[in-house]
């Protein structure tokens, strides 16, 4: 701790040029911090304990192939299913096509199987008794200034009346609270009408369903429903593919895109040019202080502090700026996710952000300080002084 | 009074690529203790050479160097580092302070190597900032202070953990003749009146005026001792 006046000196040395560099390393880690909460958003979807006992069961070929009605009964009678229920992607936007709402169609005991959305019970049998009703998630519900009572126009994207217009009339009958408000971020975006008007309105469904969604008794017999269920639709022209929810949405978000393997590209991108810039950082400050570093051996440090001294210089850099960057994460990304409107729910920079962070500060700070810190060590006192 | 330094037989051998070039030739010589010797010679005839083996920044290629009584051509560099922080204070042409750190914190260097806490090594860098009449500059860093002024800081540097020898290599070399004579006066007084043992090498026959006895090299070999008068 003595040396850290003369560590914290050396590293102010060239001002501008530190600065430069610790600009450099801030955004870095805010890159980090930020890409990082992407993917832990990612991950997290559908992992809740809830998820791990609900089944999804959808087209075999794509998840834009609709299932047969009849397929519900046969479901509900398979060993080890407790309920089932289904929906329809119906795809709707507010006022512009930009303004996406991610809107199903539902069965009504479908808020049966999701005890996660809270629901008031007069909400819930207004929305059964109301053909036209609509339950809207809370985040929705602010990010359109919608209340119960409401008469709201949707324009579905896919799916037109028997007129052919798309645009559909829907009366707001209730607000839907998301219980876990880390792992339920999207039911508070969702907007929920009746399976049954959307079914009588459009030609199009034909009374079909897009995806069951089955609740096993035992969360440990999940993988054997799975494979029953599947097994009433073998060799049909409508197989399916059950898997747990959790799995459904990772695989999903899989056919989007590999979330890990794109932030780990840019930040491993990133973090190669960290090296590159803060190591020449450190290169030129040591080799610029060539005579400093011979006076400070000559008057009596030993090679290894001066090793030290090098090292802990680098690592500082690395650490002052890593910890600024990741310090700005923490502060935007909440900014981020209520600036959205709750389109985006990131998590906050967790402790295990923190850690993973920290490590990289620390081992990028001792790759990019280790060659020259071992310059450092071995100069030769009488050659540096002599400038040779 | 004892012998500081005893050198015998002491002769350095540089290697440049295949070529090896024999910089100094079984010097003999003895230092007293509280001596203040002028190292004179050409360009090229050893002194610094000499004054680095000494100080213990080198090791010769044969022969023995003992300062008070410690053979220190036997040393490993660790135990060298040591030995030089404890026991020589260095004075360079260039005066080679840090250029971030103010006078106090760059007297304060040696300081950092001993066990002492941050206030007594204030205290003790302050002193020896005084002595040398800069109480008044300790704030200031080196780019702010003439180079005497530099200099001073840097005998303060070399003196502030009382060491008994100093090693001075040109200090005047930098100077002008009042800032030149002011530095040759200081280092006179911390012989005369502190006891330091002070090996200066210098070009300069003036400076060489302030030392007690003058010894001269050529071509690596001691040629001539002389007593100033």
């Amino acid at each position: 701790m003595k040396y850290l006046h003369l560590v914290w000196a050396s590293l102010f040395r060239r001002k501008t040029r530190t600065v430069l560099t610790l600009v450099s390393i801030i955004a870095a880690f805010l890159l980090f911090g930020l890409l990082d909460a992407v993917r832990t958003s990612f991950t997290q979807a559908g992992q809740s304990a809830n998820g791990a006992a609900r089944l999804q069961t959808g087209s075999k070929l794509s998840f834009i192939q609709t299932l047969p009605k009849s397929l519900l009964a046969q479901i509900e009678r398979v060993d080890g299913v407790k309920a089932v229920t289904h929906a329809n992607w119906f795809g709707g936007a507010y006022q512009d096509p930009h303004n996406q709402v991610f809107s199903f169609a539902v069965a009504p005991n479908y808020l049966d199987l999701y005890p996660e959305i809270v629901v008031g019970e007069a909400e819930r049998k207004a929305f059964t008794a109301t053909r036209t009703g609509a339950l809207i998630g809370e985040r929705l519900a602010q990010k359109f200034g919608w209340k119960v009572g409401d008469h709201v126009p949707l324009q579905s994207q896919i799916f037109p009346d028997k007129s052919g217009s798309k645009n559909w009339q829907f009366d707001i009958v209730g607000i839907m609270h998301s219980s876990d408000k880390k792992t339920g971020g999207f039911y508070d975006q969702m907007f929920l009408l009746n399976w049954k008007y959307f079914d009588d309105t459009t030609p199009y469904n034909q009374g079909s369903v897009g995806w069951y969604v089955t609740r096993v008794v035992d969360v440990n017999q999940a993988d054997r429903v799975a494979k029953a269920i599947d097994a009433l639709s073998a060799n049909s022209d409508h197989e399916t593919r059950t898997q747990t929810e959790q799995a459904a949405t990772a695989s999903w978000m899989k056919q989007l895109a590999d979330i890990g393997l794109i932030v780990g590209s840019i930040m491993g991108a990133v973090f190669f040019t960290l090296l590159l810039l803060s190591g020449n950082t450190m290169m030129q400050a040591v080799r610029e202080r060539t005579s400093e570093i011979a006076v400070l051996k000559t008057i009596g440090f030993s090679s290894r502090s001066v090793l030290a001294m090098v090292l802990a210089e680098s690592v500082l850099l690395l650490m002052l700026g890593g910890l600024v960057g990741l310090g700005l994460a923490t502060v935007v990304i909440p900014a981020i996710s209520a600036g959205s409107g709750g389109m985006l729910n990131l998590p906050s920079v967790g402790a295990g952000s923190w850690v993973l962070g920290l490590a990289l500060m620390a081992s990028i700070g001792f790759a990019v300080g280790a060659l020259p810190a071992w310059n450092a060590m071995r100069l030769n006192i009488v050659d540096a002084l002599a400038r040779r | 009074m004892g012998k500081l330094i005893e050198i015998r037989d002491l002769s350095k051998v540089y290697e440049r690529g295949k070529q090896k070039v024999e910089v100094l030739h079984h010097i003999d010589l003895d230092v007293d203790e509280g001596d203040f010797l002028a190292l004179m010679g050409p360009s090229g005839s050893g002194k610094t050479t000499l004054l680095n083996l000494i100080g213990g920044l080198d090791l010769p290629s044969g022969g023995s160097i003992s300062v008070g009584g410690q053979r220190i051509d036997q040393l490993g560099a660790g135990a060298l580092a040591k030995w030089r922080a404890a026991k020589v204070g260095f004075v360079f042409q260039f005066y080679n302070l840090m250029p971030m750190l103010s006078a106090q914190r760059n007297v304060e260097l040696p300081l950092l190597l001993t066990k002492l806490s941050a206030a007594e090594r204030r205290k003790r860098a302050a002193v020896a900032l005084q002595l040398v009449g800069l109480a008044d500059r300790a704030t200031h860093k080196p780019a702010e202070l003439s180079g005497g002024q530099q200099q001073r800081v840097s005998i303060a540097r070399a003196i502030v953990s009382d060491p008994a020898l100093l090693v001075c290599d040109e200090p005047t070399g930098d100077l002008d003749r009042q800032s030149a004579e002011d530095v040759l006066g200081l280092l006179r007084a911390l012989n005369r009146d502190h006891g330091k043992t002070v090996m200066m090498v210098t070009h300069d026959p003036k400076a060489a005026e302030y030392a007690n006895h003058t010894v001269h090299l050529d071509k690596g070999s001691l040629v001539e001792q002389a007593t100033t008068a």
